[in-house]
């Protein structure tokens, strides 16, 4: 029950910031981003009351929601870990880091662990070049990476 | 207002913020109230002062001191030593080299900055971001005072035209052109935009701009709203810069109650209002076209053009798109005067330009220098050399749209005309170093894979196009390319520049051309002898143990397909045919006794 209460909630939460946008011009983006805050992902249905709710197509909901990487259609796991690929990182070896932490979780870049704990992704360049390479895990920063680092900074999230 | 004796500076830039100067900036409160200072030390928070190698940074003035790569536990010694008794922790000091004898105390005194101009970045890791007093104290907002009541729109256009300002996003267009062609436009509406979705990987200086002097920029679009007839402006921002976005969020509500920004400004009658749309990860909306699609809402793709933003743009109407970093400079163009700033750099290329220098570096960061100045003079002297004594191979600027430059050409000027002459271009300002252990044709991968990931898939030649690309050069780095790949390259190169629909898809093919211009050989030996000259990648490798085996068994244990064998205290060997090369067996070697070939 408590479930339902929360999901009734947060589709409330979805139609005020819906309200809020309704005079604003190119709101769809705006609205599609607080939508993803709210719900953690745009799924099917979220992107149905989008559409009836800003009057566009749902077709127009689901092509911009696709477009951009920003927007998941599907959950993501509790504890994103996002490896920056951009050049720094990449010239100074964050591939053998991703390799690593995709050998560690058992799952590929963007997949998420059967148990919905962990998502890997491969990020665009974070800007933190000088802590090249450097791996993020929700909010928390690792730079300076080396690939034998991986398993004990995992190892603190899977106790978590 | 209070006045303190000392002022602890402390860098709350991504880089600083990512390796814990939050904390630093707590814990110092936090010392400094215990120890009663209070009322005589401030900690202030600033944007980035450039040198992140040495992060986090903190300085503590009047003396200037630059200390670096703080922990928390030197924050107590600090305010001990320094703050409390006055004397300068030495062994926290920022040191040049390891064995440097001499105590570089200030900043100015340092190789990294002692060459350096900084006009763009001239606030950043100077002043409190989020404190719009400490921005007005370094002049801001004069330059729209003056713009507002001593000059007429027309003079305001002439001014940044006559500077010779170009834009600092990539193109390098005319900054003045721009202004003046939507000054030309007739409409009701017009918009100014600002391009903040800083897309090439290894380019981070705009974000520095709005993470350590937000006011620029606002300060800027308000000139530029006034010169062009426009009262509103949009800026376009990753969202994978939060601290940006908000010290901006700050600093635009502060614009508003000191009455710098909405109606009325300065007791004129023009009104000028600033929105911040986010965007959501797409490279293809650093394009003009496809920004202004993606403000408005839409999927994020370009159309041809004309017509231009000028005459149709944001909204429909006409729109003056500028990058942040183009925008920092116009207060002081306004300021100081055109001549005053074509004065500084070369003659088609005035002023100055902010790079991010990264990878196999010594002193990565933010730096900004002269037009005109040797690349050599940027990773040599401000940039250190290359470390752990490797040699340098090339510098990539331009990102995904531009090229590889390599040593012999070193001594080239920074312009954009000689940038594109050598087959890259200045781009947004990402500079990476790469040493010999990198691969070109690897690296040309890796950039192919970065655009057929970002392309928006609506005209066919970068859609279609970069993907043949990179499947030739996968092919390549596997050791499985034909005689006929780097022909296949070129054709495909050529078309895809002459037909592709934007700036993305025409210059996607240039890390490879440029890449097959310098650095042919290594294609050749992939290829022909299926061999990598930078020992890099890993298919065309060969693990071999050497004699300075102790025969310890540790690679045979970790070897996952059992290609090792040998005897304890023997010598150990590689089955080549059975080792999938994962080089796991030479990371575990305490002796170095595993080399690849």
């Amino acid at each position: 029950m408590s479930n339902h209460n929360e999901d009734h909630e947060k589709y409330e939460k979805l139609a005020e910031v819906m309200q809020a946008h309704k005079e604003q011009k190119g709101a769809l983006m705006p609205v599609l981003q607080e939508a993803q805050g709210i719900f953690g992902c745009v799924p099917m249905d979220v992107q149905k009351i989008i559409a009836e709710g800003m009057g566009v197509t749902l077709s127009e909901v689901y092509g911009v929601a696709t477009f951009y990487s920003q927007f998941s259609l599907e959950p993501k796991g509790e504890f994103v870990c996002g490896v920056c690929m951009g050049t720094a990182c990449y010239v100074k070896g964050a591939q053998k880091v991703l390799d690593k932490l995709c050998e560690e979780l058992t799952i590929n870049v963007g997949q998420t662990t059967e148990d919905r704990r962990f998502t890997i992704q491969g990020t665009r360049c974070l800007g933190a070049c000088g802590l090249a390479p450097v791996m993020m895990i929700n909010d928390d920063v690792y730079g300076r990476l080396t690939p034998d680092e991986i398993p004990t900074i995992i190892a603190k999230y899977k106790v978590s | 207002m209070d006045l303190f004796r000392a002022h602890v500076l402390v860098c709350a830039g991504t880089g600083c913020s990512s390796s814990g100067s939050l904390e630093l900036i707590k814990r110092f409160e936090e010392q400094i109230e215990s120890s009663g200072l209070d009322k005589e030390v401030k900690v202030i928070r600033t944007g980035c002062f450039g040198l992140c190698e040495a992060g986090p940074v903190v300085i503590v003035y009047p003396e200037g001191t630059f200390y670096s790569r703080i922990r928390l536990e030197d924050v107590d010694e600090i305010v001990a030593e320094h703050l409390l008794k006055g004397r300068i922790v030495q062994h926290l000091v920022y040191k040049e080299k390891a064995d440097d004898e001499e105590d570089h105390v200030t900043l100015e005194e340092i190789d990294f900055y002692r060459t350096q101009k900084r006009l763009a970045l001239r606030n950043c890791g100077v002043i409190d971001p989020e404190n719009i007093d400490e921005a007005i104290a370094f002049d801001g907002y004069m330059a729209l005072a003056k713009a507002l009541n001593e000059m007429t729109r027309e003079e305001v256009i002439d001014e940044v035209l006559k500077s010779g300002l170009r834009g600092r996003g990539g193109g390098g267009f005319p900054t003045g052109l721009k202004w003046k062609f939507t000054y030309n436009s007739v409409s009701d509406q017009k918009y100014v935009a600002c391009n903040a979705d800083e897309g090439d990987p290894g380019a981070f200086m705009d974000r520095s701009i709005l993470e350590g002097d937000p006011h620029a920029l606002i300060e800027a679009m308000a000139i530029a709203g006034y010169a062009i007839g426009a009262t509103e402006g949009y800026v376009y921002v990753r969202a994978e810069y939060p601290i940006a976005v908000k010290r901006l969020e700050i600093a635009i509500e502060q614009a508003h109650e000191y009455g710098l920004l909405g109606k009325g400004i300065m007791g004129t009658d023009f009104n000028f209002d600033l929105f911040i749309r986010l965007g959501a990860g797409a490279f293809v909306c650093g394009e003009e076209t496809a920004l202004m699609a993606s403000i408005d809402g839409r999927r994020g793709e370009p159309r041809p053009r004309p017509p231009f933003p000028a005459v149709k743009g944001l909204f429909d109407k006409p729109t003056m798109l500028n990058n942040v970093e183009t925008y920092a400079n116009i207060p002081q163009i306004i300021l100081k005067g055109a001549d005053w700033f074509s004065s500084i750099g070369t003659e088609k290329s005035t002023g100055t330009k902010v790079f991010a220098l990264g990878g196999k570096i010594n002193n990565t960061g933010l730096v900004e220098v002269p037009m005109g100045t040797p690349l050599r003079e940027i990773i040599y002297q401000i940039g250190g050399g290359i470390p752990n004594g490797k040699k340098f191979k090339a510098v990539q600027t331009g990102g995904p749209s531009g090229g590889c430059i390599p040593a012999d050409l070193l001594d080239v000027s920074i312009e954009y005309d000689t940038l594109i002459e050598i087959g890259s271009m200045m781009g947004s300002g990402g500079m990476i170093v790469m040493d010999e252990d990198n691969c070109m044709v690897d690296i040309a991968r890796f950039f192919l894979d970065f655009t057929v990931d970002e392309s928006c898939g609506k005209c066919a030649p970068c859609r279609i196009g970069t993907k043949r690309m990179l499947e030739i050069l996968e092919r390549i780095v596997e050791g499985k390319g034909e005689e006929d790949d780097i022909d296949k390259l070129e054709t495909l190169a050529r078309n895809i520049k002459e037909t592709a629909l934007c700036g993305l898809g025409q210059t996607a093919p240039n890390p490879v051309l440029s890449t097959l211009r310098y650095f042919r050989d290594e294609y050749e030996a992939h290829i022909k002898e299926k061999r990598c000259p930078a020992h890099h990648c890993q298919k065309l490798l060969n693990y071999e143990i050497t004699d300075k085996c102790r025969g310890c068994t540790a690679c045979a244990k970790v070897c996952p397909v059992h290609a090792i064998t040998g005897s304890v205290k023997e010598i150990h060997k590689i089955d080549i045919l059975t080792c999938i090369k994962c080089g796991a067996c030479m990371e575990k070697c305490r002796f170095g006794a595993i080399v690849k070939n």
